[in-house]
């Protein structure tokens, strides 16, 4: 064996660890833009820095430049140490990290300049369309072949998750993004009215269910059990609720659409199966919290560990409201509202970027061969700021959205609507400002981060890891 | 109308909902069976991976088989009662088109006296009552704040209600077509059209014609040579004293009102570039009563506003 396939390939995990910090910093800035703007409005600075060119730059950066690039960090770590082997084509994994970079800096030139497909989560126009699955077909053939060389016979969970993650979100991409281009920036989706609607949800609400959900347990299933040292509380629970998990989130997309021209018996199924979805989400919750028992004293002192079991309890609240808020007559109070916005929020801050910040906190020490980070203490203030902000941000949001959904429906006894729809808007200002203020705290947070970060990455050195021989295959 | 081209997909979604939906119970009940007895030491699973890794083999815990089981019952109970197995409309017969229907319906019928009472009543009349003016301003502030603004006093474009000058004419029956049928206001492109007033030069001197009208500062002999073009081209609609014409929407030039604003630049971009605008027609959707009321409340906002 070479020197080289005796080693982890370390170097695409620092590239994209490193990323998820700096792009993390950069998307969670131009959500406080945005959110500013909504508070002061003259600060939309046209038209390239104009809440709605900026507000797709946010949701794209935080969900495919910071989560892309925390998934592509930890699933190429967890895939080779699991695995037990170095990462398989060394060279294709390298352009995969060049190529998101390239795709996130188009998404930052093409978006404040106008040219979007106009579909959520998927506005960039169909070159970046091309070179997306260009790369994610690499990412699939660097990780499925890390596992098909895998010196282990059984395949660990988490690799399952990353995996089903990986497959999907090719699937949805490719669905989801058909189009028709009329030139170099512009085209039109190949589905028309309520189908391309549906499409567009089916798309949207998977995006939610496999990248921002199954990836991200699979970096739950290896961080909490590796940083509480204590094995998985329950592998049949992981079997049962994978595989609901991953049936019925295909299902829940038209819950988006409820009272739309999307025929009723749609309507229903998306909202039953988002109801089954409960109990499958909630299975990756316990999973994960169940593990620390008998541990749960390490949650005093391991700030790391405090940001994975917060990540956790986020989850199975965001997963609890999810199916709550598809039931058609929460839907009709809840739907259009800032009380999305909030549920979207504790799912992306308490829940991605928490269980994402807590992974990047024991990989990069191990990244950069150091014991831990710069500064343990800086952790526990960077858990403190994240919590309180995101809290910030969901109670305002939940407060504002009942709100706005009350004043909405208002009605005088002549039928006529009691508050016209500024009336809301003026009435919502007090909570846009505590939500920008949350956001600016969660962001201070990352902040912190980078400087602790770039801290121990100065005290630390690239020196190659041996691959660990697997357990019972001692050489 | 059915939402299904033929049987084949009526069936194909009745089936793989079902059997979607009774393969998770089926899955979930069968990773149950084998639950070690209660208290039993639980092992784990022997593998091991990455040094560390290991997973014990707890069974399912049975508060979460309930959850699910019971997530499942209620979605097969909740597709026998409503619409969901395709074209099956469930035993409740709900569809979200009649529960709309039904709740606009109990409204309709609870105001109809109310909104009845003012439709007998003439635009002046209604404008005069203290209640026909609050329902109209709350229909004002719902349907036509977002061109008028809060104040009617409309911005660049957008007409001014407030004020006592009418583009399309101030009388009650006017307002009311004006809000029922809606209308279109053009002012032809001259610019392609060099003949007419001849090109950008021309449409100089004819916005310094234009201008003079309203007593604006302009350059005499500008407006001199405007005035002959004024009096072949613009005097169709503006009439020979400028004083514009109702009937086609072409305002008065002569007093100090203007819709797209009074600078030399902007006239002449009005006379090169032409203007297209439209107010849309209210009465399909909102129906002859609460027109009436709109109106009225349109009728009272200039009563109180200077006459010119």
């Amino acid at each position: 064996m070479s020197e080289t396939q005796s080693t982890y390939n370390y170097k695409v995990v620092r590239q994209f660890a490193v990323m998820t910090v700096i792009w993390g910093i950069v998307g969670m800035l131009v959500g406080v833009i945005i959110a500013a703007q909504l508070v002061w409005p003259e600060l939309n600075i046209g038209p390239w820095l104009t809440y709605g060119r900026l507000r797709p730059l946010h949701t794209n950066a935080v969900i495919f430049a910071f989560g892309g690039c925390a998934l592509f960090a930890t699933s190429y770590y967890v895939v080779q140490r699991t695995s037990h082997a170095r990462l398989f084509a060394g060279g294709l994994a390298a352009f995969t990290f060049w190529g998101w970079q390239l795709i996130i800096l188009l998404a930052a030139l093409s978006l404040p300049l106008g040219f979007t497909t106009g579909k959520e989560y998927a506005e960039l126009e169909w070159p970046i369309d091309i070179l997306i699955t260009v790369v994610w077909v690499s990412y699939a053939i660097v990780f499925f072949g890390t596992i098909a060389k895998r010196t282990v016979s059984h395949i660990y969970v988490a690799n399952w998750f990353f995996g089903s993650m990986i497959i999907t979100v090719a699937l949805l991409h490719l669905v989801n993004s058909a189009e028709i281009p009329v030139s170099l920036t512009k085209s039109y989706s190949a589905y028309a009215g309520v189908q391309d609607a549906m499409v567009q949800w089916w798309y949207g609400h998977n995006a939610v269910g496999f990248f921002l959900t199954a990836g991200f347990l699979g970096i739950m299933y290896y961080f909490v059990p590796k940083q509480a040292g204590r094995p998985v509380y329950s592998y049949r629970l992981s079997v049962v609720h994978f595989w609901a998990l991953i049936f019925t989130y295909m299902w829940a997309g038209p819950h988006h659409l409820h009272y739309t021209a999307l025929p009723d018996w749609t309507q229903s199924v998306g909202m039953l199966f988002s109801l089954i979805l409960l109990a499958p989400s909630w299975g990756g919750m316990i999973n994960g919290i169940m593990t620390l028992s008998g541990a749960w004293s390490k949650l005093r002192d391991d700030p790391i560990l405090k940001f994975l079991v917060t990540s956790l309890s986020f989850y199975g609240m965001s997963t609890f409201e999810g199916p709550m808020m598809s039931i058609k007559t929460v839907n009709a109070l809840s739907h259009y509202t800032d009380w999305t916005v909030g549920h979207v929020h504790s799912g992306a801050l308490g829940w991605v970027a928490m269980v994402s910040i807590g992974a990047l906190y024991y990989l990069l020490p191990r990244l950069f061969n150091r014991q831990e980070m710069h500064s343990v203490k800086l952790i526990t203030v960077h858990f403190w700021v994240a919590t309180i902000g995101v809290v910030l941000y969901i109670a305002s949001m939940w407060i504002s959205g009942v709100m706005q959904g009350l004043m909405w429906r208002a009605v005088n006894s002549d039928g006529t609507l009691t508050y016209s729809f500024v009336e809301a808007v003026k009435a919502t200002y007090p909570f846009w400002a505590i939500r920008f203020l949350g956001g600016v705290l969660f962001l201070s947070g990352m902040l912190i981060m980078a400087y602790n970060m770039f801290k121990t990455i100065a005290a630390g050195n690239t020196k190659d890891v041996p691959v660990v021989a697997a357990a019972g295959h001692h050489a | 109308m059915s939402d299904f081209v033929n049987d084949f997909w009526n069936l194909y979604v009745v089936v793989i909902v079902l059997v979607s939906i009774l393969a998770c119970g089926v899955f979930l009940w069968s990773q149950s069976i084998h639950a070690p007895a209660a208290g039993a030491k639980v092992e784990t699973m022997g593998h091991v991976w990455d040094e560390t890794l290991e997973e014990y083999n707890h069974p399912l815990p049975k508060w979460w088989s309930w959850l699910f089981y019971i997530t499942i019952v209620f979605s097969l109970v909740y597709l026998a009662l409503y619409p969901g197995l395709g074209r099956f409309q469930g035993m409740l017969g709900w569809s979200s088109a009649g529960q709309h229907k039904a709740e606009v319906d109990k409204v309709d019928a609870q105001v109809k006296p109310l909104f009845d009472k003012f439709l007998k009543m003439d635009l002046a009349a209604v404008a005069a009552d203290k209640e026909g003016m609050e329902m109209g301003k709350r229909l004002y502030l719902t349907y036509c704040v977002q061109c008028h603004g809060a104040d009617a006093r409309g911005s660049k474009g957008f007409t001014n209600l407030a004020d006592n000058d009418w583009q399309w004419g101030g009388e009650a029956a006017q307002i009311v077509e004006t809000v029922s049928a809606g209308r279109i206001g053009s002012m032809p492109a001259y610019g392609g059209n060099p003949e007419a007033v001849g090109g950008e030069a021309g449409a100089k001197e004819v916005a310094n014609y234009v201008r003079s009208l309203s007593g604006l500062t302009h350059n005499a002999d500008l407006a001199a040579a405007g005035k002959a073009k004024f009096e072949t081209v613009c005097v169709a609609c503006h009439g020979p004293d400028g004083k514009g014409m109702a009937a086609l929407g072409a305002p008065n030039l002569t007093d100090k009102v203007w819709l797209y604003g009074s600078s030399e630049a902007t006239i002449v971009e009005t006379i090169t570039k032409g203007r297209t605008n439209q107010m849309p027609a209210w009465k399909d959707f909102l129906g002859e009563a609460k027109v009436h009321l709109l109106s009225a409340y349109v009728f009272s906002l200039s009563a109180g506003a200077d006459k010119k």
